[in-house]
């Protein structure tokens, strides 16, 4: 079992409040994933550049030494620490940080990238989590968040969703994937790469690869009904919104509302109960394979 | 008449609350918020009427109660129901009265999948639409839908007689479309007056089990 939720900001009004309206939500979920939690946040895009978020899994990484290299090979427009991840917002292409970051850091895994997106991530309860990388500050326009109770794979930070899918993409995941070990191998050949043995991280990387071969997100998944065997509720975060798409069978939860301020998806009502005017919102239930999308226009 | 507020009350204060009522005694439940497990057990003649959306298996194991829900249900609502009678004036989620023995379950809105998965006695009564593979191995009981039905309707049934006003998606297996007799027309009559809808008889068809999955057909031994 595992906890999802989504908020997508309609008012501009309340992008600053991001933070504050989606973080009870998460602690809402507790009870449905109290290993580990993580948080995709939408915000401060670099349209000329790239941004990326990086995740140390030493406790004792010297940020100061990497914030000296990064400002000596690029020029930066943002830089900042948040517990044991690290956001760099570059003037350079994405590739190029990424291939620097991948030559010289090993130590360093990168969980997002693209222009929009942060994505933070750690053990232990949701409620710890919200506290430490202090997400009821944050601003933005959207945010995905997980809280997840481990069924299949261990618990470890990297374990942990949400998974990045490609540039300003990511995904989290209520369910369990059956085939998961088998299409690994497909995707590795096809050069995805993975880092953990985890169920979900499959389905993003399947995503990641859709999308590479010229696919837009919703051919990407249609496609993944006819190849992901198992149960599962994704939310996808893009760049401008999110989707929303449960299995077949339909056995995983998922609840949708939307007011003229807000749209919200969640594993159950009850984080989505946190947000203001939850009571009067339009509240229905995601159809099984239907695609549901929200953008920015 | 008691009030509760779940701002104030825990959950189990709650079920110890209307567990403990009297016949005829009437409770009052605010403060919903789709907390779960409310209102579950209880076994007098009491009337329960919860104002907000609530969260999975409201109403569970229910026997003689009156529980009314203004709003909308999660997942397993009216579990295992033996009598009585549990309302929803919006939507239910998924597997409502999933093994219930008896009594009356009434959804104004639409349910999800599974409704009535497993029933075994229980009358379930839907304004709306039901979701896919609905009366899954429905052993006894009726369910009756105002709407439309979704894939897989009745599939592995026994006995179960399935009234359905609108569409039928599709018919699970060994599930069949079956004549509308004087008892039938009968029974869906009362059933619709005590829900409270008011559809003619005559806009229903029956849907039923052909009884072919009973005993095992020798001219089906190359499947397995």
């Amino acid at each position: 079992m595992c906890g999802i939720v989504g908020l997508f900001i309609k008012n501009p009004k309340l992008e600053s409040q991001l933070g504050a309206l989606v973080a009870p939500m998460l602690s809402e979920m507790t009870e449905r994933g109290p290993d580990s939690a993580g948080m995709a946040v939408y915000r401060d895009p670099n349209e000329a550049g790239c941004k990326v978020t990086v995740l140390a899994q030493d406790s004792e990484f010297d940020w100061e030494n990497f914030e000296k290299s990064v400002h000596t090979n690029f020029s930066v427009d943002k830089f900042y620490v948040n517990q044991n991840h690290a956001v760099l917002s570059l003037s350079s292409s994405l590739d190029k940080v990424q291939d620097w970051l991948h030559d010289n850091w090993k130590d360093l895994s990168v969980t997002s990238a693209g222009s929009n997106i942060e994505i933070f991530k750690g053990k232990g309860n949701p409620a710890d989590f919200i506290e430490q990388f202090d997400i009821k500050n944050m601003t933005g326009t959207h945010a995905l968040g997980h809280t997840r109770m481990a069924t299949e794979s261990a618990i470890t930070t990297e374990h942990s969703h949400p998974f990045s899918t490609g540039q300003d993409l990511c995904l989290v995941h209520n369910g369990s994937l059956s085939n998961h070990n088998r299409l690994r191998e497909t995707l590795k050949r096809a050069g995805v790469q993975f880092k953990t043995d985890n169920d979900s991280e499959v389905a993003a990387g399947y995503l990641s690869w859709r999308l590479s071969e010229g696919d837009d997100l919703d051919e990407a998944l249609n496609h993944a009904i006819e190849d992901l065997d198992g149960f599962y509720t994704f939310a996808i975060g893009t760049k401008d919104g999110f989707a929303v798409m449960r299995d077949p069978i339909g056995c995983k939860p998922a609840i949708m509302a939307e007011t003229d301020d807000w749209a919200a998806m969640s594993s159950e009502y009850r984080a989505i109960a946190t947000l203001p005017g939850a009571e009067n919102a339009r509240i229905w239930e995601p159809e099984p394979t239907q695609i549901y999308s929200w953008k920015r226009n | 008449m008691a009030t509760i507020d779940l701002n104030k009350s825990t959950i189990r204060e709650l079920n110890e609350k209307l567990q403990g009522g009297s016949s005829g005694d009437k409770f009052i439940v605010n403060n919903t918020v789709g907390k779960h497990a409310l209102s579950v057990g209880l076994t007098k003649e009491v009337d329960v009427e919860i104002n907000g959306h609530v969260g999975y298996y409201c109403a569970g194991m229910n026997q003689e109660a009156s529980i009314k829900i203004n709003g909308n249900a999660g997942p397993g609502l009216a579990e295992n129901m033996m009598s009585g009678e549990v309302r929803v004036t919006g939507n239910a989620s998924q597997y409502a009265a999933a093994t219930a023995h008896g009594g009356l379950l009434v959804i104004e809105g639409d349910a999800s999948s599974r409704c009535g998965i497993s029933m075994k006695g229980v009358n379930i009564v839907v304004g709306g639409n039901i979701g896919h593979m609905s009366a899954f191995m429905a052993q006894s009981g009726s369910l009756v839908v105002c709407g439309d039905a979704g894939d897989a309707l009745g599939d592995s049934i026994y006995e179960t007689k399935i009234y359905v006003r609108g569409k039928v998606k599709s018919l699970g297996t060994d599930c069949v479309e079956k004549d509308m007799k004087k008892e039938h027309k009968e029974e869906l009559a009362k059933l619709l007056d005590l829900a409270q809808m008011n559809y003619a008889v005559d806009e229903f068809k029956r849907y039923g089990s052909a009884r072919k999955l009973y005993n095992f057909d020798i001219d089906q031994v190359d499947e397995y």
